[in-house]
């Protein structure tokens, strides 16, 4: 699968006699075929052996695992023997690329598969293909599309969470004393666990009894305060969660964005005249919008990720105000095992992820070329 | 304001005024910075405090330790930590003590393996051309990094069918290979900054002084590469640690992991709430001492992105 490097391109120059003997060639050649053949012998005795075609095989596909991991390990050895030098360099990508082909586009194909059979991992028979019936049911899955609009309410909230980072980030970039204690406390929802996090804010916290917030909103005036019940302000407790998991992660890419700025342009318009106010919108503002798109970008790919505080929090409800796709599929699995459907429901939801999150990428750019041509010009 | 009277020059009226303004300035950023202090760390202490605490004392919201209630090691004794079961035996403590042990072998094996490939591939496209088939640097760059954007759960089930034939399910090495995955892109993106920043000309260098490219790597840009590697590997910890939707789906004894012991007692009826905020105590002590102490290869890695 490795074409020949060009080296013209290389950063890198090197300058090595790379004189290869003809056996250490033919050598790196047979160990490549030998390895392909034990992979292909193992996976055609095993297929055979599991639709009954032979008597003799593996209890199971491990060996094929295996055989695969054998040959990944003789190709990237092939590559040394048979091109020197530049199969050295080919060395350092070939093993990530192996990895992630192997662990991606091998399941994803296999879940494309999946998802055109109706497939109960609880019952005996095994899949069947149905053609299109999965997309017919999905059709006429209200809480699917229920999913998918909360999905909708979940990335828009990324715009208050950019807007308090923004703020944080200004904050800890002014000159304040403990600055890093601040850095350190605001950094820590980061680090926890959105399963522990379920535990401590959403179970105990937002507790309607005795949670401490509970009583807070009592004293603030809510009377019967519940975080759960009603939809909006449900969804509106998961995205406040969400949120204090994930402000930190932002706030630290602005951050870094605020303190790489060019002090000097800062400076200039400050001589100019411009209130702290007037020189944010129009100085710092725009300078920070690159790194400001990326993070959002980062953001939104994980926000449409986001499962975890839902499944250990409202499961989805009420009413499946709060589910997001990934925990709507994984109770879809986990409580009737229907892998067929779910998969397909995955595999759609890839599809949308992808278009959506290309295009955002492009608006994203575009804007930024704008941008850039008018601060020029 | 005794030495303003011994001042030769007075203050005017638009000094005083623009003191007042610093004045009100630093007050509002002080509790501004104080409140989400306080929002940030409230539920850490909260959490701390509810696993010293009763019954009664969680009913009544009591809030601060020795004041509004008398801290008890109930929490802990039924984890089996406390200072007075600490020696005896305990199932519920080497219950959680193997979800413990799985969660750390995972994410260490599962990091170390995400920046000893990420690294290698990020230096490799920071310093080589490569084609393979029709994909240059760049588009090899884009597909690591649009692993990205793939969603758990669109990988899920099919790995949930492949472990099973496989005979990977519940293992620690499937869910090391999983997470392995899902940080390789962080990984690889954080280092390809990092390498970028280091000058081709210090392995040209080594190179002339007759070190192989490997060689120069190891020996000549690793060490530089280092806080960057650390950063990396921290935030790929942070991530696989805390990681939930696989482990749920895919360990069911033996791998089970610390979130889903978590999860599996929250879940529970009638929530014993000491024990489960030691839980989850124990559950994010590590992180939050590694918050504490690595603060700064955490910001690290986070900001390698931002500066692109």
């Amino acid at each position: 699968m490795a074409g020949p490097g060009q080296s013209e391109g290389d950063q890198l120059h090197t300058v090595v006699s790379d004189y290869m003997s003809p056996r250490r060639i033919l050598a790196g050649r047979a160990l490549l075929w030998f390895a392909a053949a034990v992979l292909f012998v193992t996976a055609v005795i095993q297929a055979l052996y599991t639709w009954d075609r032979i008597a003799f095989g593996f209890e199971n596909w491990r060996p094929v695992l295996y055989a695969f991991i054998f040959w990944g390990t003789a190709l990237c050895v092939a590559q040394v023997l048979v091109r020197g030098e530049q199969g050295k360099r080919v060395l350092f990508v070939l093993p990530a690329v192996l990895f992630v082909v192997s662990m991606v586009v091998f399941p994803i194909l296999f879940g494309l598969y999946i998802s055109f059979t109706d497939w109960n991992l609880a019952s005996p028979t095994g899949p069947k293909f149905n053609g299109l019936d999965n997309f017919r049911q999905m059709s006429g899955d209200p809480f699917y599309w229920n999913a998918l609009k909360n999905m909708v309410y979940y990335v828009l909230a990324v715009s208050v969470e950019y807007a308090i980072a923004f703020g944080l980030a200004l904050l800890l970039n002014a000159q304040v004393r403990a600055r890093k204690f601040f850095r350190v406390a605001f950094l820590l929802p980061l680090m926890l666990s959105p399963v522990a996090v379920s535990w401590m804010v959403g179970k105990s916290m937002l507790e309607v009894r005795f949670g401490p917030l509970a009583n807070l909103a009592r004293f603030l005036g809510w009377e019967n305060p519940s975080f759960f019940s009603s939809p909006e302000i449900a969804r509106l407790s998961i995205m406040v969660m969400d949120a204090w998991t994930f402000i930190p992660f932002m706030m630290v890419m602005i951050l870094a964005g605020l303190q790489a700025l060019p002090k000097e342009v800062l400076e200039a318009a400050k001589i100019d005249g411009a209130k702290p106010w007037q020189g944010f919108w129009q100085v710092t503002f725009p300078l920070m919008l690159p790194v400001s798109i990326t993070a959002i970008v980062i953001r939104i790919i994980f926000k449409l990720k986001l499962a975890d505080i839902i499944i250990n929090v409202t499961s989805g409800g009420p009413g499946g105000a709060t589910d997001s796709v990934t925990s709507f599929i994984f109770r879809e699995y986990r409580d009737r095992s229907n892998v067929g459907y779910g998969t397909l429901l995955a595999m759609i939801y890839l599809v949308l992820i992808i278009i959506f999150v290309t295009s955002l990428l492009k608006v994203a750019s575009r804007w930024t070329r704008q941008f850039n041509q008018e601060g020029a010009g | 304001m005794s030495e303003q009277t011994a001042q030769i020059f007075v203050d005017t009226d638009v000094d005083i005024r623009f003191r007042a303004k610093w004045y009100t300035g630093r007050v509002l950023i002080y509790g501004a910075l104080i409140s989400w202090a306080i929002v940030s760390l409230f539920p850490i202490y909260w959490t701390v405090t509810t696993s010293f605490k009763l019954a009664p004392d969680v009913m009544q919201g009591s809030l601060i330790p020795w004041v509004d209630f008398q801290p008890r090691w109930r929490g802990w004794r039924s984890l089996g930590l406390s200072p007075a079961t600490i020696f005896e035996t305990s199932t519920v403590r080497d219950e959680f003590l193997k979800r413990f042990m799985n969660s750390v072998i995972i994410s260490l094996s599962a990091s170390t393996l995400a920046v000893m490939l990420g690294s290698l591939a990020a230096y490799g496209l920071s310093r080589f051309s490569y084609r393979f088939g029709f994909m240059k640097n760049k588009d090899i760059s884009f597909f690591f990094l649009s692993q990205l954007i793939l969603p758990p759960v669109a990988l899920a089930l099919p790995f949930l069918v492949l472990y099973k034939e496989l005979d990977l399910l519940d293992s620690r090495i499937g869910i090391i290979l999983l997470y392995t995955l899902m940080v390789l892109p962080l990984v690889i993106w954080i280092m390809r900054d990092q390498f970028r920043a280091i000058p081709v000309e210090l392995e040209e260098a080594a190179l002339v002084d007759g070190l192989s490219i490997w060689g120069a790597f190891v020996q000549i840009v690793m060490p530089i590469a280092l806080p960057g590697m650390v950063a990396a590997f921290i935030i790929a910890l942070v991530l696989s640690w805390n990681e939930y939707f696989f482990a749920a789906l895919l360990t069911s004894t033996d791998a089970k992991t610390l979130p889903v012991m978590v999860a599996s007692q929250t879940g529970s009826q009638g929530i014993n709430w000491w024990s489960m905020a030691a839980l989850s105590g124990a559950a994010i002590a590590p992180l939050v001492i590694i918050g504490i102490v690595l603060e700064r290869y955490i910001i690290k890695g986070m900001a390698a992105g931002a500066g692109k």
